[in-house]
């Protein structure tokens, strides 16, 4: 690889609090040589073959903590492949990919087959969790140790969510030995039943039934309850409410945490399901305007601390059926940067916060040296064209999937180039 | 005997999938439409040729009995070819999909399609893929237009007026697809609206749409002049929402003493089929001076002639 020259870019990077207009230096071993103000066509060899991006933005390759992938058993769906050119077309370098496949990842012998198959099919990083029960049943804990010894970073039941206390509180002490990761998809099973949007007026005029929030509720307060007592790594995967966001900024200072959100409960509302617009059921349901400002606050005071795409591909046929057949989820990865600038340019957030929130926070809870742009480390980053204005269609979408959460909508950045290892592997 | 034609009638719907898509116009073409029909249904020769050379499909995916009948017979009084599919024997038990079977419906060019379904927003999911009018007779929990036309059609023609009248609901709510459309149109003819159920039948935020809510019976039946019992639907049921049907009897049945809070006119009304000794007392679902169930049944043909009359064209 030759040597890379990057100038006049606007930088961002929240982990070495750097936001300054500079350049970018890539060494021929894909690492980032120099970076910042310093690095500008005065001190670069003329010789050399010098890019100017011309005051585009330069930000450290994404880390989605929440990415469903199809392999094994849903290949139909997204393979390995497919998610990483996906990922590319959005400047996501780093996924945690569910373990929600057929076979379920929850046991050490599949891991071998999924890691290879991820670093063979897929260009970017992957990182595998696992279950946290055996088969997502919910009953028998899965071999946290063994599993984290082959490459696991982190366990969850993905779309599921531990409902007996005794079982959690045990996951959770194993959690502590062991120092690993547990994500919550926080939903009581019991209340949600049946439920597939959220409740309420919507609900009550569709005839659909609701998933109330305090569904959510009783999973944060039970957990965050019993985290007073066993201190693990605890991250919510996604909330939906504003009561939500208010336990967790009440907690916060008592116990140690990490909450996530999606970026359709940060951009969407109830109200855009309208007339049965099955692409909208989701999971965590969306809720109210106020919650979804609650939810933007949140990351404005830094209760909640990742944004993430909860990527899940589902092929149409899953999606033209009545609303109560259809399939939950919505395709995300590309759209989750452009979708997240909309906060910075209709002026809810700062671009510094979305940008920590979509790198270096996920790598920190992740305990990885990804999402950062430091010097010594490989260059993972995109180049964005913050103002470029384009509108999301979906036979556009690189995924082999085509079920997002916002067709038609006019977006405003984009990102123009996708680097890995200091690789160019995506060019708009 | 003659039956007058309008000519400039206009909807401003091309399917009925709910009254929440009706005008107030709408819906006062439809009812005067509906008038006509009475006296035609009573009448010894009632056959028109309205719709002759029409095809009208019958989709119903939930057992019905009066729904599916009141449809079938009502197209074929207006001369309409009526074929009523019986969705339990159909390519739907094979796996086909709801999208699939009206793709394939719509290639045989019918005028119009009856549809029942279980889940709620069938009916909107058909109306886009097919090119003729789609006619809701009940979709999941969300409406049942001609249900709501009936009832408003009965109540018109004992009271002369629907304005100003105290109309009570009262029952399983939540499940309910009749109260919702009742609630939409009584409320646009200006009734006021009582809806009456525990709160585990209650829906969410059902404030929001303009009625008064009461979990006691006696408070909600105060000086009502209708009084809508629904039928408790325990097919939808998924898990313990009442402790027992004797229980609920005691305190959501109507019973002459409950009744007695009602005005003394007030007449009883019931979408069908009912849960005798459940939902309302045995005796006064069959009383001739105060309920008007028979009734809705009878107009409810003449509804169903003048909606298929009127989205056929």
């Amino acid at each position: 690889m030759k040597k890379q020259y990057f100038v006049n870019a606007n930088i961002i990077d929240p982990h070495n609090s750097l936001k300054e207009n500079g350049g970018l230096i890539i060494g021929e071993d894909g690492l980032i040589e120099a970076i910042g103000k310093k690095v500008n066509t005065n001190n670069i060899h003329n010789r050399e073959k010098i890019i100017d991006l011309k005051g585009k933005y330069i930000f450290p390759g994404l880390v989605d903590m929440r990415v469903f992938v199809g392999e094994p058993g849903f290949e139909y769906k997204e393979n390995f492949k497919t998610l990483s050119n996906a990922a590319l077309a959005g400047g996501v370098t780093s996924v945690v990919t569910m373990p929600n496949t057929d076979p379920v990842i929850d046991n050490v012998s599949i891991v071998d087959f999924l890691k290879r198959r991820g670093r063979d099919k897929s260009k970017i990083n992957i990182f595998p969790s696992a279950s946290l029960t055996k088969n997502i049943e919910g009953t028998n804990m899965t071999e946290f140790g063994l599993l984290e010894k082959k490459g696991i970073i982190a366990f969850t039941d993905g779309t599921k969510t531990i409902q007996n206390t005794q079982l959690m509180s045990r996951i959770m002490n194993s959690a502590k030995d062991l120092g690993t990761l547990i994500m919550q998809h926080a939903e009581d099973h019991d209340l949600a039943k049946n439920g597939m949007i959220n409740s309420g007026i919507i609900a009550t005029q569709l005839g659909l039934s609701g998933i109330p929030d305090v569904a959510e509720r009783i999973i944060i307060e039970r957990d965050l309850t019993l985290l007073e007592n066993i201190r693990c790594r605890y991250h919510i995967s996604q909330i939906s409410s504003a009561k939500s966001v208010q336990i967790i900024r009440d907690r916060k200072g008592k116990v140690k945490f990490t909450t996530g959100v999606s970026v359709n409960n940060l951009s969407l509302n109830e109200n855009d399901i309208g007339d049965f617009r099955t692409f909208l059921k989701l999971s965590p349901p969306l809720r109210k305007e106020e919650d979804r400002i609650a939810l933007v606050q949140g990351l404005r005071d830094k209760t909640i601390d990742i944004i993430v795409s909860d990527h899940k591909p589902e092929d149409e046929e899953q999606k033209r059926l009545t609303f109560a057949q259809a399939a939950t989820g919505a395709s995300g990865i590309e759209t989750l940067l452009s979708l997240s600038l909309e906060l910075y340019h209709n002026g809810s957030l700062k671009l510094e916060t979305i940008i920590q929130a979509l790198t270096n926070n996920p790598a920190k809870i992740l305990k990885i040296n990804k999402g950062n742009l430091s010097i010594g480390n490989e260059a993972d980053f995109c180049i964005v064209d913050l103002e470029k204005p384009w509108i999301v269609k979906k036979e556009k979408l690189v995924s082999k999937s085509k079920n997002t959460s916002i067709e038609g909508k006019k977006l405003q950045g984009k990102v123009t180039n996708t680097f890995v290892k200091g690789e160019e592997l995506f060019k708009l | 005997m003659a039956i007058k034609t309008n000519k400039a009638i206009k909807l401003s719907q091309k399917h009925l999938l709910g009254i929440q898509e009706l005008s107030i116009n709408d819906v006062n073409l439809i009812l005067d439409e509906a008038q006509t029909f009475i006296k035609l249904n009573k009448s010894k020769n009632k056959k028109l040729a309205v719709l002759r050379g029409k095809t009208q499909i019958n989709l119903f995916f939930e057992p019905s009995t009066r729904t599916q009948s009141s449809f079938e017979l009502a197209g074929k009084r207006l001369g309409a070819d009526v074929m009523s599919m019986n969705m339990a024997n159909s390519a739907i038990k094979k796996g086909e999909t709801l999208i699939d079977t009206a793709m394939t419906l719509n290639a045989m060019h019918p005028d119009i399609i009856v549809i029942r379904h279980q889940d709620s927003g069938a009916c909107n999911l058909l109306s886009q893929k097919v090119n003729c009018a789609v006619l809701n007779a009940g979709d999941g929990s969300r409406e049942h237009p001609t249900q709501a036309l009936l009832d408003a059609l009965t109540i018109i023609n004992r009271k002369n007026k629907i304005e100003g009248l105290r109309i009570a609901i009262c029952g399983d709510i939540t499940h309910s697809r009749v109260a919702r459309s009742n609630i939409y149109l009584l409320n646009m003819l200006g009734a006021e609206v009582n809806i009456i159920a525990p709160s585990n039948l209650m829906p969410e935020e059902i404030e929001k749409f303009g009625v008064n809510k009461f979990t006691d019976m006696k408070k909600g039946l105060k000086d009502c002049d209708i009084v809508m019992m629904l039928r408790l639907q325990n097919e939808r049921m998924s898990s313990s929402f009442l402790s027992s049907n004797r229980e609920y009897y005691e305190y959501y049945g109507l019973t002459p003493d409950k009744l007695n809070h009602a005005k003394e006119d007030a007449l009883i009304m019931h979408p069908g089929p009912m849960n005798r000794g459940i939902e309302i007392d045995t005796k006064l679902a069959d009383d001739i001076n105060r309920s008007v169930i028979k009734e809705q049944v009878e107009l409810g043909v003449a509804v169903r002639m003048a909606c298929l009359k009127m989205f056929c064209e």
